[in-house]
């Protein structure tokens, strides 16, 4: 198997846009987080991470027009990223570049749009503006950033919820290993719709009050939007990115489709097959970047699986508690929020933390500490008991 | 790209209900007939979960589980790829009309089917594998990229591996933005190595526009299984299964990403 590098990445969340106003509001400890007020879920008593600026229309690709596609262009056109996107299809040509973007609802909005006017009209049809095709189908956003950079190599979003865009990085390894692209821009991108805001609520998963992941009294999550993307490509000795992806463990609960398995089996098998194809062992992981929805069970099991494997010592915390669970984003947001920690030799506390609950016996970090981070893994689990854990490492 | 071996296959569609059915029509045993599909009830779904599975989900399973009822699968050792367009256009128009009433009560349920990855989802609940599982849409190519993700994960994890690409006419009014004329699953057996089951050996060629200018999509001479071919994404895969059921070596080019197509080519083992 290939070592892919990182050679570039941005992310948008409701910290802010780009890497460097994230970084430093994770650094100060300052939440994305608040009380919902989205159009007319100002109602439902949650919180969530919004991202400003999204109410300006696109002006290029315009047929994508809707949240989540002003989500995308709004991330890629952080850090420079689309400048470095478009060296790369110099280097490689325009049909070598894959796409592979994790998303759980895409543009979904616009088909909510669409019902509203076509049911307060009491019409037949639904609206003319309505374009199904181009802003809520799941392809939508992977087509979406193809044609932001005028690619036509192999595309696809991958879409099983929450663990979408950490699979990204998956898919894209074995696809550059198969020699279909040479590189790949790996993507994540989820947006704010009633579907999620009610959907969860409906389940009673989201928190009344702000996400506390892995708190004694810990009630649920908090919904947030977000993009996050990265350029990666086969790692040379020539190439100088700092940190590389090592490796990837997949995993089925085969359990239940909103529950994960109550020991964390599936969690385990995951994070285990993810150290075997990185040839490491649990003492060279230095931190872990959980999943940590801040649910009774995803807490619970996912502590289960983490102190199997490494033990009660290990720093380890959920970053949810500053974005909010951005669902199809989150993985790559917290792969890039991972690589920071590697750049920075710091690992972030659990946010909102005040008393771990004492059935969780990992090490909970309630502080952030600057230490040696060489290696991270870091967790994502999805609907469908589709589990993906990642781990990152400095190129030395 | 290293070749794939086929060990298993299976079809439903109104007028392809099963592979049987598939192949006689594709020898010309059998008049193409699409008359609607009766309802199917999964097998290897506990009582819970197959209360709460959909029109989609039925038809996956109606696929996934005809070919784990050939004797030698071992699903329970499979890894999986699920591709489909669209998804549960079902969920998305109750959800959506949940959504439109003041209340906006979403069904728990249907929430919980709304994630593409439902049908993998069950799936696994089915077969009890842990093995990696991707559930994907790339539009109109979905079905040949999901081969792509197939074989390449095959080859990656050295396991053989489950392909279901499935597209469904949707509800009204999702219909006149998404004009899908009929349901259409399909499901391989792929395996990284040849076995004593295989079927035949697929390998798969690249092409794009400047070195194969006159390349397009391999057509069906039946205008009814042409038009089903051109309208529902998932039923790109007939070429590869009208090859199949011809047991010679035939070779079918697919469309592939803009300006580019892949030369499915199919040997019998």
């Amino acid at each position: 198997m290939s070592i892919l590098q990182i050679s570039h990445y941005t992310l948008t969340t409701s910290l802010g846009r780009g890497v460097d106003s994230n970084w430093q509001k994770i650094q100060s400890g300052t939440t994305g987080l608040k009380p919902c007020d989205f159009l007319e879920s100002h109602t439902l008593k949650t919180w969530i991470g919004e991202v400003e600026g999204l109410d300006i229309p696109l002006t290029k690709n315009t047929e994508f027009d809707c949240r989540n596609n002003r989500l995308s262009a709004l991330g890629l056109q952080q850090d420079n990223f689309e400048e470095i996107v478009l060296k790369a299809k110099e280097k490689y040509g325009s049909s070598r570049i894959g796409v592979f973007i994790g998303t759980s609802t895409s543009g979904i909005q616009q088909t909510e749009l669409a019902y509203k006017e076509h049911h307060s009209l009491s019409s037949e049809n639904l609206p003319d503006w309505y374009n199904y095709d181009k802003t809520h189908h799941i392809y939508s956003v992977a087509e979406f950033v193809k044609k932001q950079f005028g690619l036509n190599g192999m595309t696809l979003a991958i879409s099983t919820a929450c663990s979408s865009s950490a699979k990204v990085f998956a898919s894209a390894q074995r696809a550059i290993d198969a020699g279909l692209c040479d590189a790949a821009i790996v993507g994540g991108v989820d947006s704010l719709c009633y579907t999620t805001l009610y959907g969860f609520h409906s389940l009673q998963v989201t928190a009344e009050n702000i996400c506390r992941p892995s708190n004694l009294d810990r009630e649920g999550i908090s919904i947030g939007e977000g993009a996050g993307f990265a350029l990666v490509e086969k790692h040379t000795e020539a190439n100088d990115a700092d940190v590389l992806l090592l490796a990837y463990g997949e995993s089925a609960d085969a359990y239940h489709m909103s529950t994960p398995h109550p020991n964390g089996d599936g969690a385990y098998l995951a994070m285990q097959s993810a150290l075997n194809q990185a040839k490491l062992k649990v003492e060279d992981i230095d931190y872990i970047n959980l999943h940590g929805t801040g649910t009774r069970t995803n807490d619970a099991a996912e502590g289960i699986a983490v102190g199997r494997l490494f033990g009660s010592d290990l720093p380890c915390s959920s970053t949810k508690g500053w974005t909010g669970h951005t669902l199809g984003a989150a993985g790559i947001i917290e792969a890039i929020i991972s690589t920071l920690c590697i750049k920075h030799d710091w690992s972030p506390q659990s946010l909102n933390t005040e008393t771990v609950d004492p059935d969780i016996t990992i090490n909970i970090a309630l502080q952030a500490s600057s230490h040696k981070v060489k290696n991270v893994l870091s967790n994502s689990f999805g609907f469908g008991g589709s589990n993906c854990s990642l781990i990152l490492g400095a190129a030395q | 790209m290293k070749p794939i071996f086929i060990d298993a296959v299976s079809v439903c569609s109104p007028g392809l209900a099963s592979w049987e059915i598939a192949q006689a029509v594709f020898q010309h045993q059998l008049d193409f007939a699409p008359t609607p599909l009766e309802r199917y009830k999964p097998t290897k779904l506990p009582a819970n979960e197959r209360r709460r599975a959909t029109q989609l989900i039925r038809l996956t399973f109606k696929v996934c589980e005809s070919i784990a009822a050939e004797r030698h699968i071992n699903m329970s050792d499979f890894a999986s790829v699920f591709t489909s367009s669209h998804g549960d256009s079902y969920i998305i128009d109750q959800i959506s009309r949940a959504l439109t009433l003041s209340e906006k009560l979403v069904s728990p349920t249907q929430f919980h089917n709304s994630v593409h990855n439902s049908a993998a989802g069950y799936w696994g609940i089915a077969t009890g594998s842990t093995l990696p599982s991707c559930s994907l849409s790339a539009g109109e190519d979905s079905f040949i990229t999901g081969l792509l993700e197939a074989i390449c994960l095959s080859h990656a994890l050295g396991k053989s591996t489950l392909l279901a690409a499935y597209d469904i006419t949707p509800p009204s009014p999702l219909l006149q933005k998404l004009p899908i004329p009929q349901d259409f699953a399909c499901a391989f057996a792929l395996s990284p190595v040849e076995t004593s089951h295989s079927m035949a050996k697929l390998t798969l060629d690249f092409f794009n526009d400047e070195s194969m200018a006159t390349q397009v999509d391999t057509s069906l001479e039946n205008t009814e299984l042409e038009h089903l071919r051109t309208h529902n994404p998932a039923a790109r895969a007939l070429p590869l299964l009208q090859a199949l059921a011809s047991k010679s070596s035939e070779t079918k080019t697919l469309h592939f990403v803009q300006n580019h197509s892949i030369a499915m080519t199919v040997t019998p083992c």
